[in-house]
């Protein structure tokens, strides 16, 4: 986890998008790890597949379409005022950890509400001995049938934007090439004129 | 196959210490959470200081990562294991945070797809993805 401060901080200075996408791959692989040692073997390998995986390439396309090179903006005050303001939400988050129970302790109340009774009886009721997929398809369904719509509307957002943006981005070099194509056309004559 | 349990030995001392340092009565147990809120400001700063909108959404994925680990953190239980139900294992890590970060995780590529379509988008309207260049375009279309 120390290991991905610093990637972060990485990020956050290398101007180069292409090392930048690069390294947010590799920030997602190593917090995939960080969830196996953390117990949480499901949401590693979604974060490995997903996050290291299909982040990574969404990132490259968008690069392969717009630029590569971060340009250099933005005065030195608005990074001081930026990080100013990093600097007091973060203190007044550190100070709110120190109401936190502490690190894997069992009595915390996260540990006392629903997650026993799913523990105990859920393979009774399911009949699936992987506890995080029967309360994912079972008992919280109609929450993965919400994130289903929310990935399909993503979805068609996507194709929307990009159809269209697309088609216009063509017409567009269709237009240019009709230009150049006139203009090519007309430099000889021009050429012939000045000859002449 | 006690060869290829030996040449993991290290790791598993090292993930050892990992758990004795984040739980040990040395410190107060909460340094995973400062390391979340590092993160998370990290990000944080990204958004806000940097006009690339590329970066921006990069950021965004720092941020999002940290509140995912934020989660995980707290599901944790010393001595536990995987919620995986077994026989003879007694503790088992809270089933109910993984579930919510699994949904995260996926519902958050989904946004980022959203938001990278229109980077590319702006990039076909205003041939710039820098956030002040595209202000100083719009300012020029106003005047």
């Amino acid at each position: 986890m120390l290991i991905m401060g610093v990637m972060a901080i990485a990020i956050a200075r290398i101007r180069d998008l292409f090392a930048v996408s690069m390294l947010s791959g590799i920030f997602s692989l190593t917090a995939a790890a960080a969830y196996v040692v953390l117990d949480a073997v499901d949401v590693a390998f979604t974060e490995a597949a997903v996050g290291a995986g299909i982040s990574t390439v969404l990132m490259l396309g968008t690069l392969a379409l717009t630029t590569r090179q971060e340009k250099v903006t933005g005065g030195k005050s608005k990074g001081t005022a930026a990080f100013f303001v990093v600097a007091v939400t973060g203190a007044v988050l550190i100070y709110g950890t120190f109401d936190m129970p502490r690190y894997g302790d069992p009595i915390a109340p996260i540990h006392h509400h629903v997650a026993p009774r799913y523990l105990e009886k859920s393979f009774g009721e399911v009949g699936m001995p992987n506890v995080v997929t029967s309360v994912l398809a079972s008992y919280r369904s109609f929450d993965t049938l919400g994130e289903v719509f929310v990935i399909f509307t993503a979805a068609t957002g996507v194709l929307a934007i990009l159809g269209r943006a697309g088609r216009r981005r063509r017409e567009d070099e269709i237009a240019d090439e009709t230009v150049t194509a006139r203009s090519d056309d007309a430099s000889p004559d021009k050429d012939k004129e000045t000859a002449s | 196959m006690q060869g290829i349990v030996d040449a993991f030995a290290p790791l598993y001392a090292m993930w050892q210490s990992f758990e004795a340092f984040m739980a040990g009565p040395g410190s107060p147990g909460l340094l995973g959470y400062w390391i979340v809120v590092v993160l998370m400001m990290t990000g944080f700063y990204i958004v806000i200081a940097h006009d690339n909108l590329v970066k921006k959404i990069v950021g965004l994925n720092v941020f999002q990562v940290s509140v995912f680990l934020f989660y995980i953190l707290m599901a944790k239980v010393s001595g536990g294991t995987a919620p995986i139900l077994a026989d003879g294992i007694e503790k088992y890590a809270n089933p109910l945070p993984h579930v919510l970060i699994l949904t995260a995780i996926v519902v958050g590529v989904a946004t980022t797809a959203l938001g990278l379509a229109l980077v590319v988008r702006i990039r076909n309207a205003y041939d710039t993805i820098e956030d002040d260049e595209i202000q100083a375009v719009e300012e020029e279309e106003d005047t």
